[in-house]
C-alpha cells in the first residue's frame, strides 16, 4: 500500500506539479513548434510519451546493471544517446509505416524527438534523483511524456482560439506563444503546494 | 572590397552569421531550453554560453574533419557521438574547477548534447564547409548564443534581485520582483524580447 502511495505521487508529481514543461523548460522546441493544431500536438505528445516511456526505462536499466557495476560512469551521456537514438528510429519506422498522415504531419519534428531535450532531460533527472526500483522508473517516465502530452494539448487548444484574437503585428507567432505559455506555468504553479 | 577573393568574403559571413542575421535564440528560435533554463542569473548564463561556444566549435572541427567519411544515413549518429563526447569533457571540467556552477547547471550541462544549435550547425555548415569555415561558424553561433543568454540573464537579475553579476545596480526603494526568477518571468521576458526584435527588423525592412 505505502508503495502505491509513493508511485502514485509521483506520478502526479511528474505529470501536473513538477511537468517538465513548465518548471524545467525541456522539450521548449516542440512545444512552440508543433502546437499550432491540437490533432498534430496529440499526436506528437504520444510519440514522446512513448519514447520517454522506452528510453527512460532503457537507460536506466543501462546505467543501473551495465555502467554502474563496470565502473563506466563516465561514458554515461554517450550511452543514453545511444539508447535514445535507438529508441526513436524504432518509432519513426512504426510511425511511417501505420500511420502515414500522422507522419506527414509530423514533418521535421520526428526525427528531432531524438534531440528532444525532455528525453534526455527525463534520464538524466531520473539519474539525480537516485530512483532506485524498475517500476518507479517506469512510472516516473511515462508520467514525463503524459506530462509534455497535457502541457503541449493545452497549448495548442489555446492557440486555435487564438487565431482569432487581435494580436499586435511584433507579437505574432512565437512571442505571443511564449507569454501563453508564461501564463500557463503561473497556472500550474497553483499545484506547487500539493504534493510535498 | 573590390580586391577581396570570394573566399575571404565566406569567411567574413561565416563569422558574421550566428551574431544577429541568424541569432539562433532570437531569429530561428532554436535550442530554447537553456535560455528559459539557466538564465536566472548572469554567472550561469556566461558559463552555459562558454560551455556551448566550446562544444560548437570543437563538434564543428571534428565533423567538419570527417564529413568526407560520413555516410548519410550514418551522418546524424556521428554528429551526436562526437557532441556527447565534447559535452562530457566540458561536464567534467566544470565538475573539476567551477564546482558551484556545476551545481547551478545541474543536468543542463549534458543536455548541451541535444540542444539543437550543435546538431544544426553540424548539419547545415560543418558536413558541407571547410575546417576553418566550420570554426569560424562555430565561434559566430556560439557568441550569439552567449549574447542571447546573456541579455535575458541579465534583464531576469536586475529585476529578480537588484543586483547585475552579485554586484547592486539598483537604488535602494527598487521593489525585487520575485516573479522573474520563476519560469513565468523567463517565458514573458523571452516573449517580449522576441516581439521587440521583430518590431526592430520589421521598422528595418519597411
Amino acid at each position: 500500500m505505502d508503495r502505491m502511495y509513493v508511485l502514485i505521487m509521483g506520478f502526479l508529481s511528474v505529470v501536473i506539479v513538477n511537468n517538465f514543461v513548465f518548471t524545467k523548460f525541456l522539450g521548449t522546441c516542440p512545444y512552440l513548434g508543433v502546437s499550432g493544431r491540437l490533432d498534430t500536438a496529440f499526436g506528437m505528445g504520444l510519440a514522446v510519451t512513448f519514447v520517454t516511456a522506452l528510453s527512460g526505462t532503457l537507460t536506466w536499466l543501462v546505467d543501473y546493471y551495465i555502467l554502474v557495476r563496470l565502473g563506466l560512469e563516465i561514458t554515461r551521456y554517450i550511452c543514453y544517446i545511444i539508447v535514445i537514438a535507438g529508441a526513436v528510429q524504432l518509432v519513426e519506422m512504426y510511425v511511417r509505416k501505420f500511420w502515414p498522415p500522422l507522419y506527414k504531419s509530423f514533418g521535421i519534428f520526428l526525427p528531432l524527438i531524438s534531440t528532444n531535450c525532455v528525453i534526455l532531460g527525463l534520464c538524466l533527472f531520473i539519474n539525480i534523483w537516485g530512483t532506485d526500483n524498475l517500476l518507479e522508473v517506469t512510472v516516473l517516465s511515462t508520467g514525463a511524456g503524459i506530462g509534455f502530452t497535457v502541457a503541449i494539448c493545452i497549448m495548442a487548444a489555446i492557440r486555435e482560439n487564438m487565431v482569432m484574437a487581435d494580436v499586435p503585428e511584433c507579437l505574432k507567432g512565437a512571442p505571443i506563444t511564449l507569454i501563453t505559455a508564461g501564463l500557463l506555468t503561473l497556472a500550474f504553479m497553483g499545484f506547487a503546494g500539493m504534493i510535498k | 572590397m573590390a580586391n577581396q577573393n570570394p573566399s575571404s568574403i565566406a569567411y567574413w559571413r561565416a563569422l558574421t552569421a550566428g551574431l544577429w542575421r541568424e541569432n539562433p535564440t532570437f531569429r530561428l528560435l532554436i535550442g530554447m531550453c537553456p535560455p528559459l533554463a539557466v538564465t536566472t542569473a548572469v554567472k550561469p548564463a556566461l558559463t552555459m554560453g562558454l560551455s556551448v561556444i566550446f562544444v560548437l566549435v570543437c563538434s564543428n572541427l571534428a565533423v567538419s574533419a570527417m564529413r568526407n567519411l560520413l555516410k548519410p544515413h550514418l551522418r546524424i549518429i556521428m554528429f551526436t557521438l562526437s557532441i556527447a563526447t565534447f559535452v562530457t569533457i566540458a561536464d567534467l571540467y566544470l565538475r573539476a574547477f567551477q564546482p558551484e556552477m556545476s551545481e547551478v547547471l545541474g543536468p543542463y550541462v549534458p543536455l548541451i548534447i541535444v540542444n539543437c544549435i550543435i546538431i544544426f550547425r553540424a548539419e547545415v555548415c560543418a558536413s558541407k564547409a571547410n575546417v576553418l569555415i566550420s570554426i569560424l561558424d562555430g565561434i559566430s553561433f556560439g557568441t550569439g548564443f552567449t549574447i542571447a543568454l546573456c541579455i535575458l540573464a541579465g534583464i531576469r537579475e536586475i529585476l529578480a534581485t537588484g543586483q547585475f553579476f552579485g554586484i547592486s545596480v539598483m537604488p535602494t526603494a527598487f521593489v525585487p520582483c520575485a516573479a522573474m526568477q520563476m519560469p513565468v518571468g523567463a517565458f514573458v521576458t523571452l516573449g517580449l524580447l522576441l516581439g521587440l526584435t521583430n518590431l526592430l527588423t520589421a521598422k528595418k525592412a519597411g
